[in-house]
């Protein structure tokens, strides 16, 4: 048992360090998800279901849901999107081009 | 009489016979002042050329000084420049490094402190540790069930023993719902008409509507019952079992945002309207105000409160804990689907 806290409290660690670290905001919102969800398995292990059930529900849940709204609200979900039309676009006058 | 050649002056002999004579030579005489000319031109042509000469270098020179006053001013421009947008430039660049730099140190001193007070704690579950031999958490644990009628301790501590604690949190989450409201809400005009603003964010939201998602739509029509009625369950349970109204609150909360994102506004709005929120809000925190002002005063001044504690294990037990539970699962529940609502269009 003590093994698998050990390992769960390195995962929560790498989490952590994640979240700071990565560049993309969505990609940080869904590290901080797996935050929460290992926190909650934590808990558990420390013998507080209360708490393990309130993170589940909050961490994993709530909070990743406002974080995504918000995101959508600045428009840093659709980067890739965009990225994507523009290179179609170019695409699309390199074929004109060529015609 | 011999004919004279008409270039006769010119020829050799007499040119010869003219120097024995001592005579002048008119030709000469003409070279000489040929000569002289020239040699006065040629003077007065240098005599110009370096006039001209001195002028352009006196000119070369102005011009030089005038380029390395420019050069001068224009160094000087540059540097002040510089010094103007310092901040910008360099000092951006200083002070990230400096903000690195104490952040770093900051982190891993906080790190060693929180380290250093985990090392001197009690081993988990150890009987050595100072909380056991605290009266309080004894008289928590020995009297809990018998006093408050809760089988979960836990819940019986935080809504009976420490409700006004509670209380304080409930309030908090109220607080922070209103202000969510004043920052983020998009209201009617004057006139009850919806304005220009509120327009414009309801079009803006129709990208969070659903495209008839059929795998969100199937999965939320079974998956939404069962988490409302675990958050229920979560509720209703909170004094028998681990959970309570916080929990079970948020767990209602996520099941009506999962409804909202499945089905949209129009389909939600049939049951949960701002009015819902307000009622329910309001008569809940108002509840759980009054119930504890009287239990409180009842238990201050050594009076039989009169609220049957049951038997301990069923559902209708324990005395007041049970209605605070519902109570505060209402507030946590439409505070997060207030949140949602509002995050996403200003207005529920």
């Amino acid at each position: 048992m003590s093994g698998f806290k050990a390992i769960l409290l390195l995962i929560l660690i790498l989490c952590a360090l994640a979240t700071s670290i990565s560049r993309n905001l969505l990609t940080s919102v869904v590290i901080f998800m797996s935050y929460s969800l290992v926190m909650c398995i934590i808990w558990i292990l420390l013998e507080s279901p209360d708490l393990a059930i309130t993170e589940a529900a909050v961490g994993a849940g709530v909070t990743s849901v406002l974080f995504f709204v918000t995101l959508k609200k600045i428009h840093a979900m659709d980067q890739r999107k965009n990225a994507e039309e523009e290179e179609e676009e170019e695409r699309d006058e390199q074929d004109q081009a060529g015609l | 009489m011999s004919r004279i050649r008409p270039d006769y002056e010119m020829t050799k002999w007499r040119r010869f016979q003219r120097f024995v004579n001592g005579e002048e030579l008119p030709e000469d005489e003409r070279k000489r002042q040929e000569f002289l000319h020239a040699a006065r031109e040629k003077s007065a042509r240098r005599e110009e050329e370096q006039a001209a000469f001195f002028l352009r270098q006196k000119e070369e020179r102005a011009s030089f000084r005038k380029y390395w006053k420019e050069q001068e001013r224009r160094e000087l421009e540059r540097a002040l420049k510089e010094r103007e947008n310092w901040a910008d430039t360099k000092g951006v660049k200083l002070f990230r490094r400096f903000y690195h730099a104490v952040s770093i140190i900051i982190c891993i001193s906080v790190i060693a402190v929180l380290l250093a007070v985990v090392a001197e704690l009690p081993a988990f579950g150890s009987g050595g540790t100072p909380a056991n031999g605290n009266e309080v958490a004894e008289r928590y644990i020995v009297k809990g069930q018998e006093e408050t009628g809760a089988v979960n301790i836990v819940t019986g501590m935080i809504l009976d023993y420490r409700a006004f604690d509670t209380l304080g949190e409930s309030h908090v989450l109220f607080i922070a719902a209103c202000t969510v409201l004043i920052l983020l809400r998009i209201d009617h005009g004057a006139d009850g008409r919806p304005t220009q603003a509120k327009l414009e964010a309801e079009e803006d939201d129709r990208q969070f509507e659903p495209k008839n998602d059929r795998i969100l739509q199937k999965t939320a029509f079974f998956l939404v019952p069962c988490i409302i009625i675990f958050g229920i369950y979560v509720i209703l349970n909170g004094h028998i079992s681990p959970g309570g109204g916080f929990s079970g609150g948020a767990i209602i909360g996520a099941g009506l945002i999962l409804h909202l994102n499945a089905f949209g506004f129009r389909k939600t709005e049939r049951f949960f309207t701002y009015r819902v929120f307000q009622t329910v809000t309001l008569c809940s925190l108002l509840f759980y105000s009054a119930a504890k002002c009287y239990s409180f005063y009842c238990g201050a001044n050594h009076l039989e409160s009169g609220i049957p504690l049951g038997t301990p294990g069923s559902i209708l037990s324990s005395g007041l804990i049970l209605p605070l539970n519902i109570c505060v699962g209402c507030v946590v529940a439409c505070t997060m689907y207030t949140f949602y609502a509002i995050f996403r269009k200003g207005g529920i």
